[in-house]
């Protein structure tokens, strides 16, 4: 088994790249692929806690580089679904604790027992993102449908083009559909004109986002909310399969409802 | 004062705001992407007057060089505005520098 390596990365932070990694690892996982997710973001982690799993933290990536630990004694098994393991960062240490050839290593050392690798990058474009993206050869870059995020989302892809990523694919994410037919938001469209990159993900706006990370139990564990499919849909295309799009032109303003059902009979 | 009000404010009157965000966007990533450093806008500079100053005079100080959206088409332009002093006769236009 040689496992398929993704960053999840963005540039701006904020736009969702944690709950990103939390969401489609899980949906990966549930489709029956064992999956390692690594919080990159040392110093300052958040997947832990998006997960539920911060009570479960005995040793960090940290540990684990220094030879503080073993890989197996650091790795959180997620008791809730079967092949999906946290790797945590470290809270008390800081970005410069790592390299990004420990990284790489890191990762070859992962890959023989998983079937994916999904590392959450930090913020920014310093030694954070390049740590986190320096074992990958796919990455994920999130973005918002707005000025500030989609200017970092450019930096970012063309950081990642020179690192020689072989697949850079986009989730446009936190997309109000009532703000896009009224011309207030960027639409999908629009941002893929000034980004172009492939597209792999449309995640509106949801509620039930705040309520699953209050709750430590990410969406697409068992929800049916229009991010939970959504986020699912990204895991799918991930495994190759091709999945329609949002209709984002025809969702209704309020009617949550009615999105869904239109997102049902689409899948 | 009632709803009317903040319609205005807020923009129904100036239209989608959208339209806005895309071409700033689309400005600011031509200044991002190619990293036009002033070192580099000098150089282009020079590297134009060569070639103007072959067919014509110019006021070289009053020449103006920049990127902004051109009104009319909407497209991304490298503008540039040339005092002409005088043209050249044909007799006096250099041959160009052989590579």
């Amino acid at each position: 088994m040689s496992a398929r390596i993704i960053v999840i990365t963005s540039g701006k932070g904020g736009v969702g790249k944690t709950t990103t990694t939390a969401n489609v690892s899980m949906a990966l996982a549930r489709q029956g692929k064992k999956v390692v997710v690594v919080d990159g973001d040392i110093g300052l982690r958040n997947l832990d806690v998006i997960l539920g799993l911060e009570n479960r933290i005995v040793y960090n990536l940290v540990d684990v580089i220094e030879g503080t630990c073993s890989l197996k004694q650091a790795l959180i098994r997620d008791k809730r679904v079967d092949g999906l393991y946290l790797l945590p960062a470290a809270q008390t240490r800081t970005k410069d604790c790592v390299t990004s050839d420990q990284m790489k290593t890191l990762c070859e050392e992962l890959s023989p027992d998983f079937d994916f690798i999904i590392l959450d990058s930090p913020a920014g474009i310093e030694s954070g993102f390049r740590n986190a993206s320096a074992g990958a050869t796919e990455a994920l870059v999130i973005t918002t449908p707005d000025v500030s995020a989609v200017r970092d989302a450019d930096r970012i892809i063309g950081m990642l083009e020179s690192m020689g990523k072989s697949s850079i694919n986009l989730v446009v994410n936190r997309l109000r559909p009532h703000m896009v037919q009224n011309g207030d938001m960027l639409s999908v469209e629009d941002v893929l004109d000034i980004l172009s990159v492939k597209l792999i993900g449309i995640v509106p706006e949801d509620d039930s986002v705040v309520v699953s990370s209050n709750r430590g139990e990410p969406l697409t564990l068992s929800a049916e909310s229009p991010a939970a499919t959504a986020f699912s849909n990204i895991a799918r295309r991930i495994l190759g399969e091709e999945v329609t799009f949002l209709d984002v032109a025809n969702m209704n303003k309020g009617g949550l409802l009615q999105g869904l059902m239109r997102l049902f009979k689409r899948s | 004062m009632g709803l009317g009000f903040f319609e205005r404010l807020f923009g129904s009157s100036r239209g989608p705001s959208k339209k806005m965000a895309k071409e700033r966007l689309q400005l600011v990533l031509i200044h991002d992407r190619t990293d036009i450093t002033p070192e580099l806008m000098d150089a282009l500079r020079r590297d134009l007057i060569e070639v103007i100053t072959r067919y014509m005079d110019v006021d070289e100080k009053n020449i103006e060089l920049g990127m902004d959206r051109d009104e009319k088409e909407g497209q991304i332009a490298l503008e540039a505005s040339i005092p002409v002093l005088r043209l050249k006769r044909g007799s006096q236009i250099k041959a160009k520098p052989q590579a």
